[in-house]
């Protein structure tokens, strides 16, 4: 083998074995990396039951309850096959709406609702501008509900 | 073919076909700017949903997309120094890691700036940027490497050799969304059935990612000159360069 056959060999063994080694690594680890939890994974009882961790869905339309007197708010998550109910005090970032994706951290208490101590949005990849948006809507077409569906 | 090539890679001609460049790029580079900035802040409607604060796409999509960029260009850049010995690649990947940090550091910094109103959180540790934040350090400790040692071809060596192991990262940047859960929201321009952008904000987003491209081409071709000019201190081609620019003033 000539020196310079060598190197292309060395080269090629970098990261071809790093992408080998790291694609272990990550397999090892792909539970640790999910950034949160679908409330169907809740229900089947994967998730933690005694320490923190995040919750993903959407913010079931008509299921928001605020309370008049404090910054308490209840409202229902749901992957459109399953629920969860989660309850939150403090400040609801403004992409917070029904319908909208969201992301809450905390922890299931005994009668299996979810006590949120943070809120987090989850912006999706779309943009467009309002009058498209409107449009979109009254032809049926829009809504993270359908795309959920799509994906699951 | 091979002839041309050769003449190419030489530092000398490279030097000489860079400064013929350098010009052409930067007018690009200005016109692609303000034509971007005009359709991403003027033209661009409001979005349906995040109203004017989505503008910020047109700086932070395309650092991010540069990020990965330059990254693939440097480590490239440094393989074929490393195989075939050529100059001219050691200089490019060195020259390519502080424009790569840059655009990495305006990424995440935008994408902060964006993240506190619109999910309520400056950083959150999920996939996608915690890899983009490992990019930035990847970019750090290569320049790093770059400046600890004396002898350039021993620098250009270890610091290929190090771009190399980090290019596992780039997948991982790309597909962090796909492959898990995360908090950042999945592509947009790069789906396979449609981008799922309105088109009138589509265009000034691609004249800003040529823009920032053109830029990038810009800054390299400065870098790598100053880079030729101090690699080549002892050759006789440079020395009449100085010497003529000596006479002239």
């Amino acid at each position: 083998m000539t020196p310079r056959k060598k190197r292309i060999f060395m080269v090629f063994f970098i990261t071809l074995g790093m992408g080998v080694a790291v694609a272990l690594i990550l397999t090892a680890f792909e539970k640790n990396l999910l950034y949160f939890y679908a409330p169907t994974q809740i229900v089947a009882g994967e998730a933690p039951i005694d320490r923190a961790f995040r919750i993903g869905g959407l913010v079931l339309e008509g299921s928001v309850v605020r309370d008049p007197e404090t910054l308490e708010v209840q409202f229902v998550l749901t992957d459109t096959l399953n629920q969860v109910t989660i309850t939150y005090e403090g400040i609801l970032p403004d992409l917070f709406r029904e319908g909208q994706g969201i992301v809450a951290n905390g922890k299931l208490d005994e009668n299996g609702i979810f006590q949120a101590k943070e809120v987090l949005a989850k912006h999706d990849e779309n943009y467009m501008p309002p009058e498209v948006a409107d449009a979109l809507e009254k032809a049926g077409a829009i809504g993270q509900y359908g795309r959920y569906k799509q994906r699951l | 073919m091979l002839k041309q090539f050769h003449r190419l890679v030489s530092p000398k001609y490279f030097y000489n076909l860079a400064v013929l460049l350098t010009p052409w790029f930067s007018w690009l580079t200005a016109l692609l700017m303000i034509a971007g900035l005009y359709g991403g802040l003027v033209f661009a409607p409001a979005d349906y949903q995040q109203g004017e604060s989505f503008r910020i796409i047109y700086v932070h999509v395309p650092s991010a997309w540069m990020s990965l960029f330059i990254y693939i260009v440097m480590a490239v850049a440094g393989g074929v120094g490393l195989i075939w010995h050529i100059k001219i690649a050691d200089v490019l990947a060195k020259s390519c890691a502080p424009v790569g940090a840059s655009f990495t550091f305006l990424a995440l910094a935008t994408g902060s700036l964006w993240g506190k109103p619109m999910w309520g959180t400056w950083w959150v540790w999920d996939a996608r940027l915690t890899s983009e934040l490992i990019l930035l350090f990847l970019y750090l400790g290569y320049m790093a490497l770059q400046s600890a040692f004396e002898d350039r071809r021993v620098a250009a060596r270890a610091s290929a050799i190090l771009a190399l192991v980090g290019l596992v990262n780039i997948p991982i940047i790309h597909y962090s969304v796909e492959w898990w859960s995360t908090l950042h929201q999945g592509a947009t321009v790069s789906k396979i059935d449609a981008p799922s952008i309105h088109i009138d904000m589509l265009i000034p987003l691609l004249i800003m990612a040529l823009a920032f491209k053109a830029y990038f081409v810009t800054i390299v071709l400065l870098r790598s000159r100053t880079e030729i000019l101090e690699y080549e201190c002892h050759s006789t081609w440079v020395s009449e360069l100085l010497n003529k620019v000596e006479s002239k003033t």
